[in-house]
């Protein structure tokens, strides 16, 4: 019986794993096929209107708010070992290449990837995805693509403002709060800021806009019926996600760093 | 060929089904909800498909246009299979369909005007007023112009199944499926929907499915009737002789009389 139960659920879960990777093909597909339509990019303009504009807010309060909690805790321990001048390298180095992107993408998964799902899920439930296939229209190029591009153009964008909203409210606190010398503190920044790191954040952020897009369209497509199943999937899609966003940035950060140490070697920040 | 085969053959050919089921089984884990169905439906017809909630009318259905695949057996559209067609070879076959989902299925994010004017703008490459007046018709048909610029959230249970009827036939599609147009309406709203079907059968001439378990639609819209029960059909012919069919099951669905198996759990 568990046997067979645990059979049951690898097979259950090889099939969800292998249409998921249909889905994405197919996305990819149509990205690719329709990137040249002035239609398609009709489709694309209001959704980056309801990914970018709506998550401003709370992207700028999220950035705003690591930006004050990394300064506050950083102050007292450089301090103590002298280097309180240096803040400013801990605050955006962390920011830009490690919190900026993971905090901002999992905002986003939150905040526009819970919507998308639930908004799918309800065309789903209402027929109104199978009415599309219907009228002879692929519902992955009407309804996923423009999503999908939104969310991956968007994530970047979004976390740039994330990391200058942090980045700012950090050099506040230090310099305004604990008294730390402004030239010094943006020299160290600037020195120890690389254009790679910026690079790291930036492509981070791509592949977590990505990650966001796929996964709320498809757990929005795949919802079981009735206002329970469309919740079920809005739970679904944002675990996933966040799941996803952590386990890719891992790997992303070991691969980085060792593109990194293998061009430049290892450098140290102090 | 002889003059005489001449003259039959377009006959001949116009009595070739335009839909066809050979040998349909669907399940959906333990529940079989076709089993070795078939099914020719001629051009110009009217095919009204009864049955009990949950008999497997609206699969049917959806395996005509194929948002389901069967299990067993072959559907053809004008001689062609579809059933194992790729999406992207479906395109051309859905066009020449028109489908009026239970619950109206409109896009909510666009207006009543756009709704209609989806399958011109996404099938043909006609102008912005082109397209317009083909809305005004279509519209005009199941009367409801001047609505254009309306939501679908603003609009009544009947306006809905309207608008979505003036879509479903925005292509003048030649063959039209209709999933339950009457749930949810009252009495008086139904019967504008069925005259609507009726309608649109006399100035499309297209041929109609219509899926549905109320039979008031059925005496009015029914050209033929077909009873679904158990996965199998088990009547077969028009609204009068289905009134004195002698099958208990098709009795009682007319009568609309609960057999003593479902009174048994009361």
């Amino acid at each position: 019986m568990i046997i067979r139960t645990i059979g049951s659920k690898t097979v259950h879960s090889a099939e969800a794993f292998g249409r998921f990777w249909v889905f994405n093909f197919r996305t990819f597909w149509w990205l690719c096929t329709g990137l040249l339509r002035w239609r398609s990019w009709k489709l694309v303009i209001p959704q980056l209107y309801e990914v970018g504009n709506r998550s401003l807010p709370v992207i700028v309060i999220t950035g705003t708010f690591v930006g004050l909690v990394l300064a506050v805790q950083a102050y007292d321990q450089l301090d103590a070992a002298g280097f309180s001048e240096r803040m400013g390298v801990l605050i955006n180095v962390t920011l830009v290449k490690e919190l900026g992107p993971v905090l901002a993408a999992v905002m986003l998964a939150g905040r526009v990837g819970g919507a998308l799902t639930a908004e799918l899920g309800t065309m789903n439930v209402t027929e109104q995805i199978d009415a599309l296939r219907v009228m002879g229209s692929d519902p992955i190029r009407y309804l996923v693509v423009p999503r999908f591009l939104a969310c991956l153009l968007l994530c970047p964008i979004l976390t740039l403002f994330a990391d200058l909203c942090g980045s700012l409210a950090g050099m506040w606190i230090a310099v305004s709060l604990k008294d730390v010398p402004y030239e010094p503190y943006t020299y160290y920044t600037m020195d120890a800021l690389q254009m790679w790191d910026l690079w790291v954040g930036f492509i981070k952020s791509l592949v977590f806009g990505g990650i966001i897009g796929m996964i709320a369209c498809y757990k929005g497509f795949n919802c079981k019926a009735g206002a329970e199943g469309v919740g079920r999937a809005c739970t679904e899609a944002f675990v996933a996600s966040f799941i996803a966003i952590l386990v890719v940035d891992f790997f992303l950060a070991s691969c980085m760093m060792g593109i990194y140490e293998a061009i430049w070697g290892f450098q140290s920040l102090v | 060929m002889s003059a005489a085969e001449q003259q039959n053959k377009p006959a001949r050919i116009e009595r070739e089904p335009v839909i066809e089921f050979r040998n349909v089984s669907k399940s959906f884990g333990k529940l079989h909800v076709l089993r070795n169905v078939d099914l020719r439906v001629f051009p110009g017809e009217t095919t009204v498909v009864i049955g009990e909630s949950g008999a497997g009318k609206s699969v049917v259905l959806k395996h005509i246009v194929r948002l389901l695949r069967p299990d067993k057996g072959q559907v053809y559209f004008r001689g062609k299979r579809v059933d194992n067609l790729a999406e992207r070879n479906l395109v051309e076959v859905r066009k020449r369909f028109g489908f009026l989902f239970q619950l109206g299925a409109l896009f909510d994010s666009l207006t009543v005007g756009e709704n209609v004017a989806f399958p011109v703008i996404e099938h043909t490459n006609l102008c912005t007023d082109e397209v317009g007046k083909i809305v005004s018709q279509k519209l005009r048909q199941v009367g409801l112009d001047g609505l254009q610029e309306k939501k679908p959230a603003q609009l009544s249970g009947g306006q809905k199944k309207r608008v979505a009827l003036a879509r479903a036939i925005a292509l003048n599609p030649e063959v039209i499926l209709y999933d339950e147009p009457t749930t949810g309406l009252d009495p008086v709203r139904s019967d504008v929907i069925n005259e609507l079907i009726v309608k649109l059968q006399r100035t499309l001439g297209a041929t109609s499915i219509v899926v549905t378990h109320d039979m008031a639609s059925v005496r009015k819209v029914g050209g033929r009737v077909l009873m679904l029960h158990n996965g199998e059909f088990i009547f077969d012919g028009n609204p009068r002789e289905m009134e004195h069919a002698d099958n208990p099951i098709v009795q009682r669905f007319v009568e609309g009389r609960a057999g003593e198996d479902l009174l048994e759990d009361l």
